[in-house]
């Protein structure tokens, strides 16, 4: 007889399970974590025609490079800036949102605005950079000929990085908000109506409902939606950077993150060094981060600590 | 007994409604704007901008996209099979992973289910993930190369295996364990007909991000006739844009022979088309779909 609790006795009696699960434990060791192992790549000459490891080491050559390149700085400012903005921000809007679309009446009503307010995320990014180009194209673009027919100069968007800050968080916004509200519209529905009834009866009105009740019923909603955005705090949003501006150098000192950038030095300028040295850093960076705020959080509340 | 509505209740409701109603417009205005576009002459688009009404109304940009069908029908092929069989596959190892993360009686579920949620946090980057799709695994120009990219994402993941946990009682599971199914029938008997909410929402994200992907072809795919039909879009767009601009610096106008902007847009419209008509049907699933409950177990 098998010992009991043993990891063989766990395996045979649920060999079912375990069969189950293994193509997805497969797919993730090749598909995520075997690259980690390519992390290597940052510290050879990368040579199409050899293999990994006989490549010749280099050391921190790649890394010197890309330092010496002047954009590192620039780089992490843009993607952590805009990440948080977007957090922020995203999480705000779709709480507010769903908040006021479940205290709505009238079933019609609420079915298709929600529906409207989803939409957007249906839109392909390739679409995105349609509607972008539609609305600030400089000779037919719908903002300069308002402007022209309020007989005033058109404005050369594609010429103003500041402009840009506005137009990404804009359209992130725009596509991406009306995502996270039908999840917290879910949790909403899920709070059971015996605690409003009781806070009416005990003559809360409406905003301490909401303040008292809702709001905190959404936190597990946030942790989870929190803890997927910041493992992605240092990539995240190629799409959208990439379709609305393109390969369009004179935006780039407000709309470059390092995930554009490590796509632009292995498409476009070929430069594999560059790339995985500055993908490494990502990688690492956006890891220590995650560390860093997780042991904060756990030493001002266990309990929201991610893990 | 009815409580009477205070009035903080209706102010509040005033804010909900304005809240809503602009909110909704600012979704829709863009989707008009290139509808319009779309169904406007090539010519007023050029001398009079893009508007929300056509100024004149055309369906030159369509007849010109399906006078030379090939093209377009091959990218939706691609982007057919793609989606459907990525779909299928995706949804099939998602719910199984999900149903076996949410048993209680699954010894290492928080490990495993940490083991997935880890990759989220940390990662090679893009070279090296390129060099395993093109070099070890060799998918470059084959369909594998845009099915296996986006087949399982940890969000999903655990997206189904909160739905399942919550839409499947533990004492089913249970009982018909006693009964003396085995775990893989209990599955697929009842778990699954059980999580079909939950299944319409995930099989729809799936099958959205397979509609939507252009950047699995333009890593992987160099043979135009495997490009799916978001990167034929994008590709016709960057072209047109190339040749109006080439056009405006020799002083010619390209745009007589075709409707670049009209046509432009109606491809958008073309390509977008097919996922909207999908949405309707699995929007009731929705907010019965979008249960998520911790990663931390």
């Amino acid at each position: 007889m098998l010992k009991k609790k043993g990891i063989l006795h766990e395996l045979n009696t649920h060999k079912v399970l375990y069969l189950m699960l293994l193509p997805t434990i497969l797919y993730f060791l090749i598909n995520n974590y075997l690259p980690m192992i390519g992390i290597y790549y940052a510290f050879v000459q990368f040579d199409f025609n050899t293999n990994l490891f006989d490549m010749k080491f280099v050391g921190l050559k790649n890394f010197e490079f890309l330092w010496k390149s002047g954009k590192l700085l620039e780089l992490t400012f843009n993607t952590i800036g805009y990440n948080v903005v977007f957090i922020v921000l995203g999480n705000v809007l779709s709480i507010t949102v769903a908040i006021l679309l479940s205290e709505l009446k009238g079933k019609w009503f609420k079915k298709i605005t929600q529906s409207i307010l989803f939409l957007p995320y249906f839109v392909s990014f390739v679409i995105l950079s349609v509607i972008v180009f539609n609305l600030f194209n400089y000779e037919q673009g719908v903002l300069n000929t308002v402007l022209q027919q309020l007989g005033m100069e058109p404005v050369d968007v594609y010429s103003k990085p500041k402009l840009w800050i506005f137009f990404i968080i804009f359209f992130y916004l725009w596509k991406n908000f009306g995502y996270s509200m039908v999840i917290y519209l879910a949790s909403i529905t899920g709070i059971s109506e015996e605690y409003y009834e009781a806070a009416k009866m005990d003559g809360a009105n409406i905003f301490q409902r909401v303040w008292h009740i809702t709001v905190p019923m959404l936190r597990n909603t946030f942790v989870i939606l929190l803890l997927f955005a910041l493992g992605s705090i240092m990539k995240g949003q190629f799409d959208l950077f990439y379709q609305m501006v393109g390969n369009n150098g004179i935006l780039f000192s407000t709309t470059d993150i390092l995930d554009t950038y490590v796509y632009r030095s292995l498409r476009v300028t070929f430069d594999m060094g560059m790339a995985t040295s500055a993908g490494v850093y990502q990688s690492l960076f956006g890891f220590t981060l995650i560390l860093v705020v997780n042991s904060i959080i756990r030493k001002i509340n266990k309990d929201y600590a991610l893990f | 007994m009815k409580i009477r509505e205070d009035n903080t209740a209706r102010w509040f409701r005033l804010i909900a409604y304005i809240v809503v109603i602009t909110g909704s417009i600012l979704c829709l205005l863009p989707f008009l704007l290139i509808l319009s576009a779309s169904l406007s002459s090539n010519e007023s688009i050029l001398t009079q901008g893009y508007s929300l009404i056509p100024k004149e109304f055309s369906l030159e940009g369509y007849k010109v996209i399906f006078q030379m069908p090939d093209e377009v029908l091959r990218a939706y092929g691609v982007t057919i099979f793609v989606t459907v069989a990525g779909t299928a596959l995706g949804l099939l190892l998602i719910t199984m992973a999900g149903y076996v993360l949410q048993r209680k009686d699954f010894k290492y579920r928080n490990y495993f289910s940490f083991f997935i949620y880890f990759t989220t946090l940390f990662g090679g980057g893009l070279v090296p993930y390129y060099m395993l799709i093109t070099n070890y695994l060799k998918f470059t120009n084959t369909m594998s190369a845009l099915i296996w990219p986006s087949l399982m994402t940890p969000f999903l993941i655990i997206l189904m295996r909160s739905f399942i946990s919550s839409a499947v009682p533990d004492e089913v599971i249970e009982s018909s364990k006693i009964d003396g199914a085995n775990d893989f029938v209990i599955y697929y008997r009842i778990v699954l007909p059980l999580a079909v909410p939950g299944l319409a929402t995930i099989g729809l994200f799936l099958a959205l991000h397979y509609w939507n992907d252009w950047f699995s072809s333009a890593l992987f795919i160099s043979d135009p006739t495997k490009y799916q039909l978001q990167f034929y879009l994008y590709n016709i767009i960057n072209t047109s844009a190339f040749l109006t601009n080439i056009g405006a610096g020799a002083g010619v106008t390209l745009s007589e022979g075709v409707p670049t902007e009209a046509m432009k847009m109606s491809m958008a419209i073309v390509v977008t088309g097919p996922i909207l008509l999908l949405y309707p049907f699995i929007q009731r699933y929705f907010v019965k779909g979008l249960t998520v409950g911790a990663v931390k177990g």
